[in-house]
């Protein structure tokens, strides 16, 4: 074993200049599957956090025809105790309308508490104007429907709940969630003002929250329904953007085959290299086996040439890798100075690239094994 | 005198479609630490001897039987072994290995039967290198010494293991008279110091005489079998 161990390493000494080009050549191909799957990755996860990051991603609501359910204090403390959940804010919805000079408007009022559904929605963040709705009766609106309105900060305005009554409200902020369907529609007040206007005290009409690993918000979504009572069930963001999954599952499988191409290129790159390097050596393994070196040590010369190839190559093509995609994501920016796609990396993937990378070259370096293997000393010997 | 090596009943045919019938019905006991020449014209078959000798090769028909055991139904692996360890081999093209220095082309059969190197067999590949007078280019890569030097080296490779037979074929062949009489010279002190069995090959009679027992090989049969006395 550190006998072949021993050749091995040798005998990569003694032939730099294909020992670098198989190097190279590995270090290639491992860089290019890490570049492309970090890309796609990264892609994804910015692409996921654009379109669900600022939203709830699982919601409580009711399960019956009658929207409205008793907050259940219980409940809210075990979904805050949740090591799963990052987030976890109640509210207080129900459709409206907005009355201007004689027009209404379709409105969807939210009444919440702000210090927990800043969490999801970072209002701190995109509020464009005034200020963040705190005592009854103020209200914050989207850019949106505030530039259709021609609406001022502290204007008054009046609403027409569903039961027909009619609430004057006061335009106290602006928001922006760079989404113009809500930017239009959500009309935000404290869950208090909500529940003067709809005069449905200590309920609410949904819990919302985040998870921390939003791919298993389905599972996690699951095992929070079967606490729940029968009055209420759970929504998860898998199942409302189909979509948007599908894509994500295309492009993953997409990234898959490029990397199964490249590696595929890699293996036979090293497999051809070291079956030369076997007629090469074979003088020399004739000798080793007159010497009487076993066939077992004959064949690992070159497994171990395989790994030790495998070893450096996927490393140095894993730092590659890594430093192509901090290249691309500090140098590939949109207009305004931020990365197109955000660095992303998953040292999983990495890790898994390397081993495997590693264990192909050990596995193309079996063939030439094989043959050191069978390689009769006799031939050697006779033919010089 | 005891026989280190028997070859009973040797038959060697090259060839499936075309047969070629190389050696005949050879029968040969060498006894132990006795030097032995065995000395033929080139297609004679003495090589192709040496290689059922050393193991290298299979006869189509007799069995090869060295220090007691019988090498016919062994595995290759087994054979391998028994290579190692009773066998040194001098060939008439040094094969050294090119990748690696003199020491460590001396202390490859001995890495082959133990695995790895201690200080003991560091000091007797020395030992042998210093009888060989290649102590000043023992760290040289063994393509960056002479063809004489080389062939020394490929002697004391051959003699690492302390095996008891060593088959040289045509050890001299590429070598002026001047060296390979020094060649000579030192495989006769090796063979009294280390009470080694020699049998070297060669189509030289001048070499051929400087053994104790010539055995000659003509057309695949021994012709002549002479003892000299000493």
């Amino acid at each position: 074993m550190k006998l072949a161990w021993g050749i091995a390493l040798r005998f990569l000494k003694s032939s730099k200049g294909q020992t670098i080009l198989i190097v190279l050549g590995i270090t290639i191909g491992v860089s290019v599957q890490i570049f492309i799957g970090s890309l796609i990755d990264g892609l994804q996860v910015s692409l996921v956090d654009k379109t669900i990051g600022n939203s709830s991603q699982i919601t409580i609501v009711s399960s019956e025809r009658e929207q409205y359910f008793e907050v259940d204090e219980e409940l809210l403390n075990s979904l805050n105790e949740d090591e799963e959940l990052t987030a976890v804010s109640k509210s207080l919805d129900s459709s409206a309308f907005l009355t201007l000079d004689d027009e209404t408007y379709p409105v969807l009022f939210r009444g919440m508490e702000f210090k927990d559904a800043n969490k999801i929605y970072d209002f701190d963040d995109k509020l464009t104007g005034g200020k963040i709705p705190s005592s009854n009766g103020e209200v914050m609106l989207g850019k949106d429907l505030v530039e259709n309105l021609e609406l001022k900060i502290g204007d008054t305005f009046e609403l027409i709940t569903p039961e027909g009554s009619l609430e004057e409200i006061k335009l106290v902020g602006e928001y922006d969630l760079k989404v113009k369907a809500i930017n239009e529609s959500w009309v935000l007040s404290t869950i208090k003002t909500s529940e003067d206007v709809f005069d449905k005290e200590g309920q609410i009409t949904a819990i919302e929250t985040q998870v921390k690993d939003i791919f298993a918000a389905d599972e996690t979504a699951v095992r929070i329904e079967k606490g729940l009572s029968d009055n209420l069930e759970t929504e998860n963001w898998k199942e409302l953007n189909e979509e948007l999954l599908s894509g994500l599952t295309g492009q993953s499988a997409s990234s898959y085959l490029i990397q199964v191409f490249v590696l595929l290129a890699v293996l036979l790159g090293i497999a051809s290299v070291l079956a030369i390097s076997v007629v090469q050596k074979s003088r020399q393994i004739g000798i080793l086996k007159a010497m009487g070196i076993k066939n077992r040590d004959a064949s690992l010369i070159f497994l171990f040439q395989g790994l030790v190839l495998g070893i450096i190559g996927s490393i140095l093509g894993a730092s590659l890798g890594i430093g192509l995609n901090l290249v691309f994501s500090n140098f590939v920016t949109n207009p305004d100075g931020t990365s197109l796609i955000p660095f992303y990396l998953d040292y999983k993937f990495v890790g898994i690239s390397i081993l495997i990378a590693i264990l192909a070259s050990t596995l193309s370096s079996l063939i030439p094994a094989i043959k050191s293997s069978k390689l009769d000393p006799i031939e050697v010997i006779k033919n010089g | 005198m005891d026989n280190i090596l028997e070859l009973k009943g040797i038959d060697k045919i090259y060839g499936d479609k075309v047969k070629t019938q190389v050696l005949f019905n050879i029968d040969l006991n060498i006894e132990k630490s006795s030097f032995n020449s065995i000395i033929g014209e080139s297609g004679s078959g003495k090589s192709t001897l040496m290689n059922i000798m050393g193991t290298l090769d299979k006869p189509s028909n007799g069995d090869v039987i060295i220090n007691g055991t019988n090498t016919t139904n062994l595995s290759r692996d087994e054979m391998a072994e028994l290579r190692n360890e009773t066998i040194g081999f001098i060939f008439q093209f040094h094969y050294l290995l090119p990748e690696f220095t003199v020491l460590e082309n001396v202390l490859m059969p001995y890495r082959i039967k133990n695995g790895r190197v201690d200080k003991e067999a560091i000091d007797r590949a020395k030992y042998l290198i210093d009888k060989v007078e290649l102590s000043k280019v023992k760290n040289n890569l063994s393509t960056n010494i002479s063809g004489g030097q080389q062939q020394r080296a490929a002697i004391a490779r051959a003699l690492i293991n302390n095996p008891s037979i060593i088959l040289a074929d045509e050890p001299t062949g590429n070598l002026d008279s001047e060296t390979t009489d020094k060649a000579y010279r030192l495989l006769r002190e090796i063979n009294d110091e280390f009470k080694s069995t020699f049998i070297v090959i060669t189509h030289d009679k001048k070499v051929a005489e400087k053994g104790d027992r010539i055995i000659e090989i003509t057309d695949g049969k021994i012709s002549t079998d002479i003892r000299r006395n000493i």
